[in-house]
């Protein structure tokens, strides 16, 4: 299935997953890989399957009722499902960004501080404040933000909110961070902000981020995969998949004859 | 019964009217009904509403009149020396001739008289009412009939109908308010001309007796309300110890931790404790509770009173479980699911998730329902009065007997009681400083609840 070789170390290898939602079949057999320290974007028609497939590298798809997830997904090499993995470690390890910005209603400091917190990860306040505030300038809401850290990050806009919970995505030092079309409440000005932080991020994390916008795919990402139906039709260097797809569906997909 | 016949022959009068309208209406445009200003069924609901309306209103009228007027004129049919009567003798007399006329037979011969007359005249009042009543439906039926043409704008008309009507239900609510307030308010002051305002509020000692003749003994009664108050909020308190952690605990699990099938029986089954008469936990406090605590307490070492206020407090507490646990369920589970995803995403536990996202986002709306409880706690009545006791102790020991304000206001009024003595006026004053004490503690709840409500987009 896998066209190309892998270059860089596999992080997160998927072989035959399946998930069911009660009789839905919802994926069906998806083989990828994703490599680490690349950017992979995962496009598709609405309800092709591919916020499934990033639910189950965090085990998100456990908070559904009925939902069921075959084969095989491994975090590097350790089988995410196996009954022996700590889930709550699990999502430490790959942390998550969300279609719509979901900050706690609490200040802008909690907000960050509340993975490192969970987690034990400061031993004491200066380390914590530490964590915060790289979190804060890593995600670029530092500037804007640091004279207000005490108040709600509810108040902030929309595309602030979202670099806030990017910020506290990567507080924790994840390895994978999953992004769910982070930029799909958002403006084309925060969007270029997540955009061009998305791109700084790469270095350090392994990302996989879902989107229904074919240029944010192509901007931001290394390879794509699209999903249809359920199936993983084509995974290859974005570049390949925008100007040279392999599969009539592809070719179908990305140049808007249907979607 | 007749009052209930003319009524359902008005309704019929007035279905009639809709077919009637309506039949008129398309009649007018010839059947077409897009010729009309509004849909054919508003004609009809129009014409129904001028048959019904206006005889509904005379029939209402003479329902609400009716008593006075009669009286008034079988009062002046009777005899001038009963006339000159004082009114309390005029009462009685008048409830004779009413008995009289119902059947039951009297020996005074001006009363019979009274008696028929009494009932010629309801006769003739409601024979006259059922005619204009009817002769109005009829004539309001017709008038209207004969306005249907398609410009009528029927719709608008029927619409303000229906808006006056609801305003009407609405205020029914409020003005019942009103008059109970002002009812409380009115025998309150009296009680307060009698018995100085401060002894009152921050008296120290509560004993009513009142004697009859003034050389008895303990002729002065003590009026001091605060150890009502004390044993109130030391079952309130108790109550909430009780309440608060069970009820919210039972929530959190409820809306974070069960299974859609355990939460399918279980929260109904909870429910069913709020549907419990209160009448029966105080079989519960008295006969199985406050026996356990005292047992308890005696194996201890304690002494413990028969009544405790703990044995109180402690059902009570149990009553108020459901509707803290419904309330706090509510407002858990209005929290966005994102939120949830965002913590659990972030490798949160689900205790770490309810203890630092989602129990702050629901604290305004717990805390509301909290006080809803308390307001409640404080009020309930049956309860403590079959377990409390009545010693106006001031004591903030829960294992003694203390009484309550409502306790109080029970004692205070059964039996023969006298509307003039402190000792009954009493009651209307200690209700009065309940209410406002539930009244503000509901509107700081409520005042909570908005306030510092999240507001999720």
């Amino acid at each position: 299935m896998n066209a190309l070789l892998p270059l860089g170390t596999i992080k997160v290898k998927a072989q035959g997953v399946n998930v069911h939602y009660g009789d839905k079949h919802a994926l069906q057999s998806v083989d990828l890989d994703i490599r680490a320290g690349e950017v992979m974007a995962l496009i598709g028609p609405s309800g092709c399957g591919k916020s499934t497939f990033l639910r189950c590298i965090n085990r998100m798809n456990d908070l559904v009722d009925g939902a069921r997830v075959t084969g095989s997904l491994t975090l590097d090499g350790e089988d995410i499902y196996d009954r022996a993995i700590d889930v709550v470690q699990l999502r430490a390890r790959v942390g998550m960004v969300f279609q719509k910005p979901n900050p706690f209603p609490k200040s802008i400091y909690d907000n960050v501080a509340y993975g490192p917190r969970i987690h034990g990860l400061a031993r004491d306040q200066a380390e914590l404040d530490e964590i915060v505030m790289t979190s804060l300038e890593k995600a670029g809401l530092l500037a804007e933000v640091k004279d207000r850290l005490a108040e709600s990050g509810t108040g902030l806009s929309g595309g602030q909110q979202q670099r806030l919970c990017i910020a506290r995505a990567i507080a924790v030092s994840p390895e994978v961070i999953l992004m769910d079309e982070p930029c799909s409440a958002l403006d084309p000005i925060a969007t270029a902000k997540v955009e061009e932080l998305i791109d700084e991020l790469h270095e350090n994390f392994t990302i996989v981020i879902v989107t229904h916008s074919m240029q944010q795919a192509a901007r931001v990402s290394q390879r794509t995969a699209f999903f249809h139906l359920g199936k993983l039709i084509e995974v290859g260097d974005t570049e390949q998949i925008f100007t040279n797809p392999q599969q009539p569906l592809t070719q179908g997909y990305i140049t808007g004859r249907f979607g | 019964m007749q009052t209930f016949t003319l009524a359902a022959m008005l309704l019929l009068l007035s279905s009639l009217a809709f077919r009637l309208g309506r039949g008129r209406a398309l009649a007018v445009v010839g059947g077409e009904p897009r010729g009309l200003h509004s849909l054919p069924g508003y004609y009809g609901w129009w014409v129904a509403l001028w048959c019904g309306l206006p005889a509904f209103a005379v029939l209402l009228s003479w329902l609400v009149l009716e008593p006075s007027v009669v009286r008034a004129l079988v009062v002046s049919g009777l005899p001038a020396e009963m006339q000159a009567l004082g009114p309390d003798r005029i009462d009685v007399l008048v409830n004779e001739v009413r008995n009289a006329a119902l059947g039951h037979a009297t020996t005074n011969p001006a009363l019979a008289a009274a008696a028929e007359h009494y009932l010629r005249l309801s006769r003739i009042g409601f024979a006259s009412v059922a005619v204009i009543s009817v002769a109005l439906a009829l004539a309001g039926t017709a008038l209207a009939r004969a306005r249907i043409e398609p410009a009528l704008r029927a719709r608008p008309r029927v619409e303000r109908v229906v808006k006056v009507f609801l305003v009407a239900s609405s205020t029914v609510a409020v003005f019942t308010t009103i008059g109970i307030v002002l009812s409380l308010l009115f025998e309150a002051l009296r009680f307060f001309n009698m018995v100085s305002i401060t002894d009152f509020l921050f008296g120290l000692s509560w004993s009513p007796q009142m004697s009859i003749r003034s050389d008895q003994t303990g002729s002065s009664g003590a009026f001091g309300m605060v150890p009502l108050f004390t044993g109130t909020m030391l079952i309130s308190l108790i109550s909430m110890v009780v309440a608060l952690p069970l009820g919210l605990f039972s929530a959190v699990y409820m809306a974070e931790y069960a299974a859609p099938r355990f939460r399918a029986v279980a929260k109904p089954a909870l429910e069913i404790l709020a549907g419990i008469p209160t009448v029966v936990y105080g079989f519960f406090a008295v006969i199985t509770v406050a026996p356990l605590i005292r047992g308890a307490g005696e194996a201890l070492g304690l002494t413990v009173a028969a009544e405790s206020a703990l044995a109180a407090g402690f059902v009570l507490g149990i009553t108020l479980i459901p509707l803290i646990s419904s309330l706090s369920d509510d407002v858990i589970t209005a929290v966005p699911q994102s939120l949830r995803e965002g913590a659990l995403g972030l490798g949160a536990t689900r205790s770490e998730t309810v203890r630092l996202v989602i129990l702050p986002a629901a604290l305004p709306g717990i805390v509301g329902g909290v006080l809803l409880a308390v307001s409640r706690a404080i009020g309930e009545t049956m309860i403590v009065v079959m377990a409390a006791g009545l010693s106006a102790k001031l004591t903030f020991n829960p294992l003694e007997a203390v009484t309550t304000v409502t306790v109080q206001i029970v004692t205070l009024l059964v039996g023969d009681t006298e509307f003039d003595s402190p000792k009954t006026l009493a009651a209307f004053a200690l209700g009065l400083m309940l209410f406002a004490i539930t009244l503000g503690l509901n509107v700081v709840a409520l005042h909570i609840v908005q306030k510092y409500r999240e507001k999720y987009d």
